[in-house]
């Protein structure tokens, strides 16, 4: 399988960027993804050329490193999957495949296709948590949780936090990573008394770190590699409006 | 160095760890307040460990080579966590867990560890309820669990297949609790290369900065290394590509002995290797085996489809083998009777090394729904991956690497022998023994991570009180960071032509052939003299592209590969060592007739402890006799 | 409550309550047109919009409608503004992405609702200075008094036809900007709930349906005034 392959390359933050094009004669039907971008590497490096930097980790779509747009789709062609999941299958032989970092303000590019997700470290810092001391818990069946709001929960609690969402979304919002968090704590018993305050911290810091706004469009659901729902937007958009009713009511949650 | 002193309280086995617990020292919140703890990891254990210590009130460094903590590689752990919660009344105890464990390990994990761990298993489930981890519930609302292997009873909680994911996300949740609270500072992206002692005592670590490429020192009064297992070291292995060992590794050359390195787990249900470019294989849970069946033909190289090979003509080997326990024997011994079955021609697949794993008797049972409410991301996985649907067609799978029981090692408080180093999780060799059952590693690094080394390492701590803050600019830290520096520059000057990923793969291929499933003297004597050549030819060979001064992932590869070929040739050393077979250990020429570890309690019933001598030489062996005041050993039997 | 409206979700709550807000003024407006099509002599329509026009409710809810349309498009600007600023558009031929291809499971109308709103603002000036403008200000001959059961009033008939008859590329214009409404309508009705919090992975499929049935309803009944008019005239 002959293929070339056109990827974005940016020494540094501050660099400029330009697309190099890459032709690999040795590419197999079998191969994941990153394993071709493993391939490119080895004869970057035989080259004496420094390989194309990119992210990844488990190689089984659970750690959410793997970030890169493949033909214009975070992480590829394909449905709920990550790029370390994406087949090789999925492409022609001969085919011109254009390899992208995430492009939002909010993710910039430290090298290559590695971009800076540290954004999201401060929104779930913002909120993304039960406070709950170590040591202080009850035990687990004082908390009854139908198999249906559970199941609902593990929906959503299943995000990896790749930022497919911001990078699919033309506004790139941070809406359905937020709403994950959000919706998976307000589903549960244990979240619940916080869910409220949660939502506005989460999504005030979501604001403030330069994300778009939500419009609905289903971009990010449609690329999220863990099929989480808009359904959940829904929800984090009610517990906004509750908590913004209780701001309305007195400063203090 | 002073004999190893495990530090194992008097006392009843289960009163030890309450006992211990009232005998040790505190730190009072004020001096919590002034002293540093480095956190090297941010995995179940290194997460939850440095959330509980902020959560104490001591200033907290976190360290991690990812982007962020939800990435470390216990977010791929599977099938569940192990809990004594005894929730289904099927007479389940701490002591029952205690026991599958010991047993499970065949006999070679310390009695006194193993009990706590179960001990405290409870309060974790607990625990990570209260942080919002959706575990699977019945419809009643209450959680629910399933079985595991090497375990009559049923009380492995889970998540779907995600359970690591989940539990993993509640320490990290914690953690971002601490880090907003500002009682923890995070520091992602860096790589680990060098613990600093100071008059012998862990005081910090230098470590790269992967986006700058700066060497920084951070010192603190005690670091805790959190850093996960060496399964790479197989190359294809289940494990995330860079979870190498390397920073257990430096804090082995610095001094901290490490035990019983050739203990490492061959996960018996992954998907088997299906080209020759593969970076990975990719995990089937064992909870598969809850309602899977395993088998292979009964006839030699039968190459007609399973669906059309009859029930008559199907060797259901584990139950044939193992009735008692059947399908869910405990993975070493899967894993060598898939091996056996293939090595004798029974396997299946275009390569012959693969075996069935079948549910279509749990689906004509429990019907489609059932089975794929319970394993349904599974199953899609595997069909992603390999193009075949599990509900039709069985699973193909065969053993890989998996889990390392061994590790660093450490006392009762999890301390190393470098004092004020301290290891939790998969990074220690405490609790599993020779083998590990499964659910219990998420078990092991919470229990760890919220409710031991929290307590025990007060007690270091109290007699610190009176040190002040560390400089890193004593001379110490100055040495430390040249000798980082000083590798970096060996391999970044070898100019060779060849890239570490190339070297690893040949080291994999040499670990898999002589120190794999089944290994004997003679293969591992020729091991080392392989491992050795490679590692000559890695020191001339070696090309890395790129400056120091920015992201270099070569670079960081490279390191991990060094590291490497030396925990390569420490496992060696100790399978070599060990003339017997236990657990996932099995040498060749020690088995019973009908195949099974023939233990030698005489000889080997002790942990080996190996000191650093320098590299390419024989390490010192230590060996921490392993007591049992509580268990009768016998034969492990799962018939 | 203070700054709510100025978190994304405040603004996109506000976009959604005017937007509800005006479609409300879309039903009742398209229920006075739709007389056209009911009665060839037009004193059902010159009586209901002389009763749109005289009623006391009227006034209250002229200047509302007004305020919500503005309020509507300029939040609609700066939400626009801001996504665009926050998006990188430093690089690449068609600027965010080389490959333009990420907008798997969105419709183009949801993409475009910023256009489409445009055309539709610039669509209702026009046809605010071809009746409204009209009707209140400066007055039209067509417009010229008919009494319906002993009462007073405008023709409003008669202008409106006359415009669809006499000038016939005004149909081509009422007609695009049907389609744009209702493209508009069309992620905006199920989008307006959504933000409003009142939707899950059930009602999600209904609302879709609803906003399927209701865009096109709306755009169907505003396109076929025009060319009902129009062909009326010629047959």
């Amino acid at each position: 399988m002959k293929l070339t392959l056109k990827v974005w390359r940016q020494a540094g933050p501050k660099d400029k960027g330009q697309f190099e094009t890459y032709q690999l004669d040795n590419a197999s039907l079998d191969m994941t993804f990153l394993e071709l971008m493993d391939a490119l590497n080895e004869k970057l490096i035989a080259e004496g050329k420094d390989p194309v930097a990119f992210e990844h980790d488990c190689r089984e779509g659970i750690c959410g490193s793997c970030a890169m747009m493949v033909n214009g789709r975070p992480h590829g062609p394909g449905q709920e999957i990550t790029t370390c999941q994406l087949n090789m299958k999925a492409f022609k032989d001969g085919e011109t495949i254009t390899v992208e970092p995430w492009r939002t303000n909010s993710f910039p590019v430290i090298k290559d296709l590695v971009v800076d997700r540290s954004s999201f470290e401060k929104i779930m810092e913002a909120g993304g948590f039960v406070n709950v001391e170590v040591g202080s818990a009850v035990d687990s069946n004082t908390y009854k949780v139908s198999k249906a709001r559970a199941d609902e929960a593990f929906d959503a609690a299943a995000c990896i936090g790749c930022g497919a969402c911001v990078a699919a979304c033309k506004n790139s919002s941070a809406m359905l990573f937020v709403a994950a968090k959000v919706s998976q704590y307000a589903l549960l018993p244990q979240g619940k008394t916080e869910g409220v305050q949660r939502a506005w911290n989460m999504l005030a810091k979501m604001d403030e770190l330069g994300f778009g706004s939500c419009s609905n469009t289903g971009s990010c659901e449609a690329e999220c590699p863990k099929g989480v729902s808009l359904s959940h937007i829904a929800r984090l958009n009610r517990e906004f409006i509750k908590a913004g009713f209780r701001k309305a009511g007195a400063e203090k949650l | 160095m002073a004999k190893l002193d495990a530090k194992i309280p008097n006392g009843p086995l289960a009163q030890k760890w309450t006992n211990h617990k009232n005998s040790l020292k505190l730190v009072s919140p004020a001096n919590k307040k002034k002293m540093d703890i480095i956190m090297v990891g941010t995995g179940v254990a290194g997460a939850a460990a440095a959330a509980s210590l902020g959560q104490m009130g001591y200033n907290v460094k976190v360290f991690c080579f990812q982007d962020s903590p939800r990435r470390a590689h216990s977010v791929a752990a599977q099938g569940g966590i192990n809990a004594t919660k005894n929730y289904r009344n099927d007479n389940d105890s701490v002591y029952r867990l205690f026991y599958d464990m010991i047993k499970g390990g065949d006999f070679r994990a310390r009695e006194a560890n193993v009990y706590r761990a179960a001990e405290v298993s409870s309060s974790i489930i607990d625990q990570l309820t209260a942080q919002g981890v959706p575990f699977a519930r019945e419809y009643g609302g209450n959680l629910t669990t399933r079985s595991f292997g090497g375990v009559q009873v049923s009380r492995t909680f889970y998540a779907q297949g995600q359970t690591g994911q989940q539990v993993l996300l509640g320490s990290y949740s914690a953690l971002k609790r601490q880090a907003a609270k500002g009682s923890v500072t995070m520091y992602e992206r860096r790589q680990m290369l060098e613990i600093v002692t100071i008059d012998g005592k862990a005081r910090g670590i230098i470590c790269r900065n992967l986006v700058t490429g700066e060497m920084e020192r951070h010192s603190a009064h005690a670091v805790v290394m959190a850093t996960g297992g060496y399964g790479t070291i197989y190359f294809l292995s289940t494990l995330a590509v860079n979870s190498s060992g390397e920073a257990a590794y430096a804090a082995y050359k610095k001094g901290a002995f490490f035990a019983n390195p050739s203990f490492i787990q061959i996960h018996p249900s992954c998907i088997p290797q299906l080209n020759e470019y593969q970076s990975k294989l990719t995990l089937m849970s064992e909870s598969l085996r809850n309602d899977g069946r395993v088998w292979a033909p009964k006839a030699q190289g039968d190459k007609r489809k399973p669906n059309e090979i009859p029930v008559e003509e199907r060797d259901y080997y584990l139950e044939r083998r193992y009735p008692a326990f059947g399908n869910l024997v405990p993975r070493d011994i899967a894993s060598r009777a898939a091996k056996e079955r293939c090595d004798a021609g029974y396997g299946v697949g275009e390569t012959g090394y693969a075996v069935y794993l079948d549910f279509s008797d749990a689906i004509k049972k429990q019907g489609k729904k059932v089975i794929e409410n319970k394993y349904g991301n599974l199953f899609d996985l595997y069909e992603k991956i390999t193009g075949e649907s599990p509900y039709k067609m069985p699973m193909k799978i065969y053993p890989a690497g998996h889990y390392t029981m061994g590790g660093l090692w450490v006392d009762y408080n999890l301390m190393t022998t470098i004092p004020g180093l301290y290891a939790i999780g998969e990074a220690n060799f405490s609790d599993h023994g020779a083998n590990r059952l499964g659910a219990s590693a998420l078990m092991q690094g919470s229990g760890d991570g919220y409710f031991v080394l929290p307590i025990t390492i007060n007690d270091y701590l109290a007699d610190e009180i009176q040190t002040p803050k560390i400089s890193t600019d004593l001379p110490e830290f100055h040495d430390a960071e040249n000798e980082a520096k000083a590798r970096i520059e060996k391999l970044m000057n070898i100019n060779g032509k060849t890239s570490p990923l190339a070297f690893h793969k040949k080291l994999g291929k040499i670990m898999w052939d002589r120190a794999g499933m089944a290994r004997n003297a003679e293969g591992l004597k020729k091991g080392i003299e392989e491992i050795n050549q490679l590692e000559d030819e890695f020191y001339k060979d070696l090309n890395i592209t790129g400056s120091t001064d920015s992201m270099n992932q070569t670079l960081e590869r490279a390191l991990r590969v060094a590291a490497s070929f030396e925990i390569a040739r420490l496992i060696i050393y100790d399978a070599l060592n060990r003339n017997e077979s236990c657990g996932a250990h099995f040498r060749e020429e020690y088995q019973t007739q009908d195949g099974e570890a023939l233990r030698n309690d005489e000889e080997f019933s002790y942990v080996s402890v190996w000191e650093y001598q320098g590299n390419q030489k024989m390490p010192n062996l230590h060996k921490e006799d392993l007591v049992f005041e509580e268990v009768k050993v016998q034969q492990r039997s799962y018939k | 409550m203070t700054n709510f409206f100025t978190t994304s979700i405040g603004r996109k709550i506000l976009m959604s309550v005017t937007g509800l807000f005006l479609i409300m003024f879309l039903l009742v407006h398209l229920t006075v047109n739709s007389m056209i099509l009911f009665d060839g002599t037009g004193d059902l329509f010159n009586r209901a919009a002389h009763f749109m026009a005289t009623t006391p409710l009227i006034k209250v809810v002229e200047p509302l409608l007004a305020i919500g349309l503005l309020a509507h498009f300029l939040i609609a600007s700066l939400i626009t503004f801001q996504n665009q600023r926050n998006r990188n558009v430093t690089y690449g031929a068609f600027g965010r992405y080389e490959a333009r291809n990420a907008s798997q499971g969105s419709t183009w109308a949801s993409r475009n609702m910023y256009i489409l709103g445009t055309v539709i603002i610039v669509f209702l000036v026009i046809h605010l200075i071809n009746f409204f403008w009209k009707m209140k200000f400066t007055g039209d001959p067509l417009l010229s008094e008919v009494i319906i059961n002993g009462e007073h009033m405008e023709n409003a008939y008669a202008l409106v036809t006359g415009l669809f008859i006499n000038w016939k590329w005004s149909v081509a214009l009422y007609v695009v900007g049907a389609i744009a409404l209702g493209l508009h309508l069309y992620h905006g009705v199920w989008s307006a709930f959504q933000t409003l919090g009142w939707s899950n992975k059930k009602w999600r499929k209904i609302l879709n349906v609803i906003g399927v049935l209701f865009s096109t309803l709306l755009a169907l009944g505003y396109a076929i005034i025009p060319l009902y008019v129009m062909i009326r005239s010629m047959i």
